[in-house]
């Protein structure tokens, strides 16, 4: 392959961030520029070495036929680092919670670190499994190759820019300051490029699609790509002080602001970590088993609730706040509804199994996407509990908060996800199978166990910090100082890192795993169905 | 009137009935004779191939 455009493309990108180095108005601008530089610079001598010398179409092989999976291979690869990566940064911030001599200034404190950790579960590894998953699946169920030929490519490295700019820029302390959505204008404006190039290869691959009907799973990816698209360009409307410059005012103000930040950041969770993961749950699940989808028709009913009710559920995360009464209770009255839908597509993933219930004791794979389900019940149930007013005045702005997230984020997004790159690496490496059955299983047992103390850690600090928040004496006074609630949080921060550290030991087999399986190695190991298998009648 | 208000006074009539008309007719279509059969043709497309 010739890469001549791509290479000078990336030359003259590097040189504009040598420019932009030299002429910042700020001196972070500059030294984010200087990352720019060195990460384009190296992408050029990379490109540069790949220079093919012969004639125009001796290279060319003709395989315009099949699917374009190279690109998955590589999201494949970059979820699996991406995910040890948040994961270890994660145990690092719980750690630096507990242990307050950890945050080593000025560019490792929790305040830089935290965003690095969720930005690199939620974007990094959470995204690239989003992105890969969505081109391998969206090709199968239209029987198609990807449409766009090389901007898959750019899709995918454009995306890893992103992240490494995103990052940096959090440990360098450039922010935003708004959750989930930390990085600055121009690195907005360049993730905006990126998507915009996503949906053309996405919605392209399904315009020339030789299957007639559009499977579920595509439709809630579709979905997850266009109100994304949606949501970072409302929330991130801002104004740069200067065009060399790292900072910008947002176009709204107040409480109109607060309220288009949670707009995003509710939605980010339902429609990135929900709807684009019900995709994966609507199509692995049925392969990993080789059974249709439950029911259909309650999938399509799933997707039309969710979009239309998640939407509004934004204003829970502002109650007792300056936003008006009714759109507090708007946003509640909508959390709770989305229980339904939730649930109904919890019952149709878990039900997808009936007549192979067996596969739960035999295949690893299955028992993870199996729990992965269970958590998202859990999760939304949790959820539109703690949406209801009277539980946030207790639950808001404790760690009960966290731990929701994580039993949604580690249990349903994580265990999904691990599901689905387990299911794809024997497929696409041509491998007969993975290189340890077993190594999935301490996956599945090491993981589970991390999310349940995590989880059960948190309801425990955040049910008793709010409690100590709210504790009056007989003379109207409050019984505890906040410092005296920070203090009393230390063992349960203690537990929380061990917690997340189990997780993470379970990523770490799973890298190894992959690793071995991409190596074509196939570990000597006892079946587990034999293990599994029921007394034999012997005699 | 002033924009906000229109708007306002647009999104919890008009807009709301078109939603709520839409996704009933949705959840109606999902019902419609012979949906079953399309369903479980749709279901399968996964299945077809690798």
């Amino acid at each position: 392959m010739k890469y001549t455009v791509e290479t000078i493309l990336l030359g003259v990108g590097a040189f504009l961030a040598l420019v932009g180095a030299g002429f910042a108005e700020d001196r972070l601008f500059a030294a984010h520029m200087w990352v720019l530089f060195f990460v384009l610079f190296g992408g050029t001598i990379v490109l540069m070495r790949r220079v093919d010398f012969r004639p125009a179409l001796a290279g060319h092989a003709p395989q315009h036929r099949e699917y374009f999976d190279e690109v998955v291979k590589y999201g494949v690869i970059a979820t699996v680092f991406w995910g040890v990566v948040g994961f270890l940064v994660g145990v690092i911030v719980a750690l630096q919670l507990a242990f307050p001599d950890l945050n080593i200034e000025p560019w490792f404190n929790f305040g830089r670190v935290r965003p690095l950790h969720t930005s690199a579960v939620i974007f990094a590894f959470g995204g690239n499994a989003l992105i890969a998953t969505s081109f391998y699946v969206v090709q199968r169920t239209s029987r198609a190759r990807l449409f766009g030929g090389n901007l898959g490519w750019f899709v995918f490295w454009g995306y890893q820019l992103f992240i490494v700019l995103a990052a940096t820029g959090y440990l360098l302390g450039i922010t935003q300051g708004r959750e989930y959505a930390e990085p600055e204008w121009y690195v907005d404006l360049w993730l905006t490029i990126v998507w915009v190039a996503y949906l053309i290869v996405f919605l392209g691959t399904i315009l020339v699609r030789k299957e007639p009907h559009i499977y579920v799973a595509n439709w809630f990816y579709l979905a997850f790509i266009v109100t994304i698209a949606m949501l970072h360009i409302v929330n991130n409307l801002t104004v740069p002080v200067s065009f060399l410059g790292s900072k910008s005012y947002s176009a709204f103000a107040g409480v109109q602001d607060a309220l288009t930040q949670w707009w995003y950041g509710h939605n980010a969770v339902g429609f990135f970590l929900t709807a684009g993961f019900l995709a994966m749950m609507y199509y692995f699940i049925p392969k990993q088993v080789n059974r249709p989808v439950y029911s259909y028709r309650l999938s399509i009913i799933h997707f039309w609730s969710l979009i239309f009710m998640y939407i509004w559920a934004g204003p829970h995360h502002l109650h007792y706040t300056a936003l008006p009464d009714w759109a507090q209770t708007l946003g509640m009255v909508f959390s709770v509804m989305l229980w339904m839908p939730s649930w109904g597509g919890m019952i149709n993933g878990l039900m997808t199994l009936s007549g192979a219930w067996d596969k739960i004791r035999t295949d690893p794979v299955v028992r993870m996407m199996v729990m992965a389900v269970a958590f998202y019940g859990m999760a939304t149930f949790e959820g539109p509990m703690m949406s209801i007013k009277a539980v946030n005045s207790l639950s808001h702005y404790t760690d009960w908060t966290i731990g929701h997230v994580h039993s949604g984020a580690l249990g349903w997004n994580g265990l999904i996800t691990f599901g689905a790159v387990y299911y794809l690496v024997p497929k696409l490496w041509n491998r007969e199978r993975l290189y340890s059955l077993r190594m999935v299983n301490w996956h599945f047992w090491l993981a589970t166990l991390g999310i349940v103390v995590y989880a059960a850690t948190m309801w425990v600090a955040g049910i008793q910090q709010g409690l100590m928040w709210r504790e009056y004496d007989d003379q109207g006074f409050l019984v505890y100082s906040f410092a005296e609630s920070v203090a009393a949080m230390f063992p349960y921060y203690v537990m929380r890192a061990a917690g997340g550290a189990l997780f993470l030991a379970g990523a770490l087999l799973m890298a190894f795993n992959v690793t071995m399986t991409i190596l074509g190695r196939v570990r000597d190991e006892a079946s587990i169905l034999d293990a599994a298998a029921l007394p034999a009648a012997a005699e | 009137m002033e924009t906000y208000t229109a708007m306002r006074h647009f999104a919890d009539s008009w807009a709301l009935l078109g939603m709520t008309l839409f996704f009933l007719g949705v959840v109606a279509f999902i019902f419609r004779p012979g949906a079953k059969k399309a369903a479980n043709q749709a279901a399968s497309i996964p299945l077809k191939e690798d």
